[in-house]
């Protein structure tokens, strides 16, 4: 067992394929909240072979493109703080803020510098003790708990040089907002693995609960992915809405205790400003407690940002595509204006926004 | 942004290990999974395990892979790369 390619046997696949033709009688709207699974989907040329019964829609679960363009502006801002060093990881670099991205102020002498782990910024602020490093902390659940155990980490070995900046973002009530809007028609939610991983399959029962749609979790390899859309249009076939986890070899239904605890420790749940969602409470992760004295906000202090409100790029509908409103391909500027290669938007950007896989490996091109 | 990877666990040192990650030596943090051992899969992500993978769990799926694959004969359908 090595966990990769045995998920991704192309017989299996296509038994898995087959079962969802044969089971997929009416039409249905199904969100993929996570844009690993937009991305996957897309690759491995899943979304291509569904029935055209199923309709897959991206949801807001790319933590690149929900970051809004006034926290990105304070984030500018911070790694433009001489002595300051911006420590990010790289999908981050050329998201446009209001008056430009991280790139463009690292073209302007603000020191941004592109890490794979929190590791990473641990180790530039034991080498560098008279820069103060801005950990920029961006991501879900998956990724919150790695900013805290080098948050721990620090503290453990008296590293006063070291700040986070959290923009860190929760998923299940970005997907409630969602659901309680009722601006998309949705008949089931494919539940991201790996946010899952640690927070666990139960913490999607409500979806069940209060909004009696089906959300079965699912993995990213493509049997995984195959399986978690089969249950799900079994799920509305027979009319049920239960959670449902297909991903039993990584996702418990209590998550990670470990991890979970780690966040506790670390973090209190704060209001969060998601590009698309707006304000939505409960959402975000905010340092508490003696963790506090490692909030890179205070830095700002004193030095006012420009008073201009913050602004989204002209003529970018990325807030629609990440409320699963809008299909890329209806974006005026898609593919005209705005590629990977000059993107304008967000979900353009990063490699896991639904602009990008749209145009990378979609029919409209 | 929450992409992981399985890899194996090679030795372990304090809060740290060594995977190997497709062919490819790695050291990352063991601080999310303090129940992980040598010889575990764990899902890697961003320099950390953020789960140990339940062997039992893969088999299991993979046995209801195998009884679909059976049932449903898989003749038609083109298979995804
Ligand atoms: S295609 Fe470009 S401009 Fe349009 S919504 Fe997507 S990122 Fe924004």
């Amino acid at each position: 067992m090595r966990y990769v390619d045995e998920f991704r046997d192309p017989a299996r696949a296509r038994a898995l394929l087959q079962r969802i033709h044969d089971r997929a009688r009416r039409p249905v709207q199904l969100m993929e909240f996570c844009g690993t699974h937009t991305h996957a989907m897309f690759r491995h040329g899943i979304r291509q072979l569904l029935p055209p019964s199923i309709t897959m829609l991206s949801g807001p679960g790319c933590p690149v493109c929900v970051t809004s363009a006034a926290d990105l502006d304070r984030a500018i801002a911070l790694a433009s703080l001489p002595g300051v060093t911006l420590a990010t990881f790289g999908d981050m670099l050329r998201v446009p803020g209001s008056r430009g991205s991280l790139q463009t102020a690292r073209a302007a002498g603000a020191d941004v510098r592109v890490i794979y782990s929190s590791l990473d910024a641990l180790e530039i602020a034991r080498r560098e003790p008279a820069q103060t490093v801005v950990l920029l902390g961006v991501g879900f659940e998956t990724t919150a708990p790695t900013m805290a155990a080098a948050l721990l980490q620090a503290e453990k070995e008296g590293l006063e040089n070291l700040r986070l900046y959290s923009l860190h973002k929760l998923t299940p009530p970005a997907m409630a907002a969602i659901l309680r809007s009722g601006e998309v028609a949705l008949d089931g939610i494919l539940a991201p693995g790996h946010v899952s991983a640690i927070i666990g399959s139960s913490a999607w029962e409500f979806v069940a609960r209060d909004f009696a749609l089906p959300c079965t979790v699912a993995g990213f390899e493509p049997l995984d992915t195959l399986q978690g859309i089969a249950d799900l249009v079994e799920q509305c076939e027979a009319g049920i809405a239960q959670v449902h986890n297909t991903y039993g070899r990584g996702v418990r239904a209590a998550g990670n205790p470990a991890a979970q605890a780690l966040l506790a420790k670390v973090f209190e749940v704060s209001e969060a400003e998601w590009r698309g969602l707006g304000r939505v409470p409960a959402s975000g992760l905010a340092l508490c407690g003696r963790f506090r004295r490692f909030d890179a906000t205070p830095l700002l202090e004193g030095h006012s940002l420009e008073p201009a409100e913050a602004r989204e790029p002209a003529g970018c509908r990325c807030g629609e595509v990440l409320r699963g409103v809008l299909d890329p391909t209806r974006c005026p500027l898609f593919g005209r204006v705005c590629t990977p290669d000059q993107p304008v938007g967000p979900c353009m950007v990063s490699s896991e926004g639904s602009c990008a896989a749209h145009y990378r490996y979609g029919e409209a091109r | 942004m929450c992409v992981a990877v399985p890899a194996l666990i090679v030795s372990i040192e304090g809060q740290e290990a060594e995977v190997d990650l497709a062919g490819v030596r790695r050291r990352i943090g063991l601080q999310l999974v303090p129940e992980a051992n040598v010889g575990d899969y764990v899902l890697v992500h961003a320099g950390f395990a953020i789960n140990v993978l339940d062997p039992d769990e893969a088999e299991a799926t993979l046995k209801l892979f195998a009884e679909l694959d059976a049932m449903s004969g898989a003749e038609e359908g083109e298979a995804p790369s």
